[in-house]
């Protein structure tokens, strides 16, 4: 724990100002959502929140369905953290980090029901579409949660079919069917420094954080998905805050899509 | 039959559309972006840094480290699998190679300068734009250096000798194709990368690496312009 940085964060945060002079609960500015800047994708996106640069692909591949679900096709989200993007990011297979931020990415489409996996079946029992989702930060200015779920999102809104003919897929030749989205699931993740609540942490921030939650929500405010993280526990009145915040913050980022 | 025209449109001399910038990512100690039509790549070079474990450390001199990666959306076709393939390996090593001449890392002794180039998107010359990029970010990391490296890939299709082949021409299917990378320090006009697969004559490659040397004089000054336009907002 990095204590001068934390007390002086801290010291901060309770005369409601923060090291970049943002207020507590503001987002750093410009966010931009920038579609389809990947040609060779399906779908793709990338996100910028001040300096936090993030890109989501979509590929679509044609495979078995689950037995026990044999007319849904499937999400699966990877997310790697490249030492492109940060200096303290090593090479290697996905580290805990990388693949909690994976999960959090994918429970949030998958329990929204933001996609249907019913329309995603080609053939019941044998042949369905799975939608990959990889994320790849450019540059990791903190809070890569936030940045890769409405990057995911934006991708997916914009991910196209390619060509099928029952038996190969042409990835040259994409169809004008578009993935459909029921539901825009939008992560929020509030933090808790000291007694203080704030969201879209800076790299000094994310360092000096007692706990965070990240909180997942749809157009109507229901919860889709939640994650817990850092060492420090939570009462249920921070929940109840953090949970306020997280809604309302969704509604802001929902707006840049 | 033969190869009259190219499939893009474009002289047999001509590179397709190039886009470069430097100091690209904020958290790098240097960066740059360079796209060549459809290919796409990032650098980062991070250090001179600590290198650990310590029994890779070299007391003479500083270690380049170069790591090339293509993200998994970045072919046009399948999606490729994160955690680096045979390919990708290789390429890593031939880029250090093609990096390593214009360095001093003597400066450096027991540290590692990192190089890490990711390809968001590829199509034909990925290996080339990637060096392209990692010279312009090891210059914006203001690490001492003899020249910059411009790399381009030269070739034969059917019977045209050709600059920056793309993905049509690498896989053209009526005639011989030679596919050469190619990396050159511009000021020397030395060759740091060279590879090739294909059938060519050996008169043939002699002229296509003139070719490439001419051209690659065009993507200094591409990259060049690039590096002045960051450092002139520093003056201002």
């Amino acid at each position: 724990m990095h204590r001068e940085l934390r007390n002086h964060i801290i010291g901060l945060l309770n005369a409601n100002i923060r090291l970049d002079g943002r207020k507590l609960t503001e987002y750093r500015k410009p966010i931009e959502v920038e579609s389809s800047v990947v040609k060779t994708a399906e779908g793709s996106a990338r996100v910028k929140i001040g300096e936090t640069d993030v890109i989501v692909g979509v590929k679509l591949e044609v495979g078995e369905p689950y037995p026990d679900t044999p007319n849904e096709g499937t999400i699966i989200v990877g997310a790697e953290l490249l030492p492109l993007s940060n200096p303290d990011f090593e090479l290697g297979p996905p580290g805990i980090q990388a693949i909690e931020l994976a999960r959090v990415v994918d429970r949030g489409i998958r329990e929204s029901k933001a996609i249907d996996f019913k329309k995603l079946c080609i053939e019941a029992g044998s042949k369905i579409w799975m939608v990959i989702i990889d994320i790849c930060p450019i540059n990791d200015a903190g809070n890569l949660l936030d940045a890769s779920s409405l990057a995911a999102l934006a991708a997916l809104k914009e991910t196209r079919y390619p060509a099928f003919d029952g038996e190969k897929i042409d990835y040259k030749t994409k169809t004008d069917k578009k993935l459909e989205l029921e539901k825009l699931p939008i992560a929020v993740t509030v933090i808790k420094i000291g007694e203080n609540f704030i969201v879209d942490p800076d790299t000094e921030e994310e360092m000096s954080i007692d706990a965070r939650l990240t909180v997942s929500s749809i157009e109507d405010g229901t919860l889709c998905a939640l994650q817990k993280g850092g060492d420090y526990p939570l009462t249920i009145e921070d929940i109840d805050k953090m949970l306020d915040i997280g809604i309302e913050k969704a509604k802001e980022l929902r707006r840049c899509l | 039959m033969t190869y009259k025209q190219r499939i893009d449109g474009r002289k047999f001399d001509e590179t397709r559309p190039i886009e470069a910038k430097v100091g690209v990512i904020q958290r790098a100690d240097g960066s740059a972006m360079f796209k060549i039509g459809n290919t796409w790549a990032y650098a980062a070079v991070y250090g001179p840094r600590n290198l650990h474990p310590k029994f890779l450390q070299d007391p003479q001199k500083g270690v380049l480290r170069c790591n090339y990666n293509m993200m998994p959306f970045s072919s046009s076709g399948e999606r490729v699998r994160p955690g680096g393939s045979r390919r990708s390996k290789e390429i890593s090593l031939v880029t250090g190679k093609a990096l390593l001449p214009v360095l001093n890392l003597e400066e450096y002794p027991n540290s590692v300068v990192d190089v890490f180039i990711e390809l968001p998107q590829t199509e034909a010359g990925s290996r080339c734009a990637g060096i392209c990029a990692a010279s312009m970010a090891l210059a914006d990391a203001g690490l001492k250096m003899k020249d910059l490296v411009c790399a381009v890939s030269v070739g034969k299709v059917h019977d045209k000798l050709l600059i920056d082949l793309d993905y049509s021409e690498e896989s053209y299917a009526d005639g011989a194709v030679a596919d050469i990378p190619i990396a050159i320090m511009p000021n020397s006009g030395k060759i740091t990368l060279l590879q090739m697969d294909g059938e060519i004559s050996k008169e043939e490659l002699i002229k296509l690496l003139e070719m490439g040397k001419k051209i690659c004089m065009d993507i200094y000054e591409v990259q060049r312009k690039a590096l002045k336009e960051k450092y002139q907002e520093v003056e201002a």
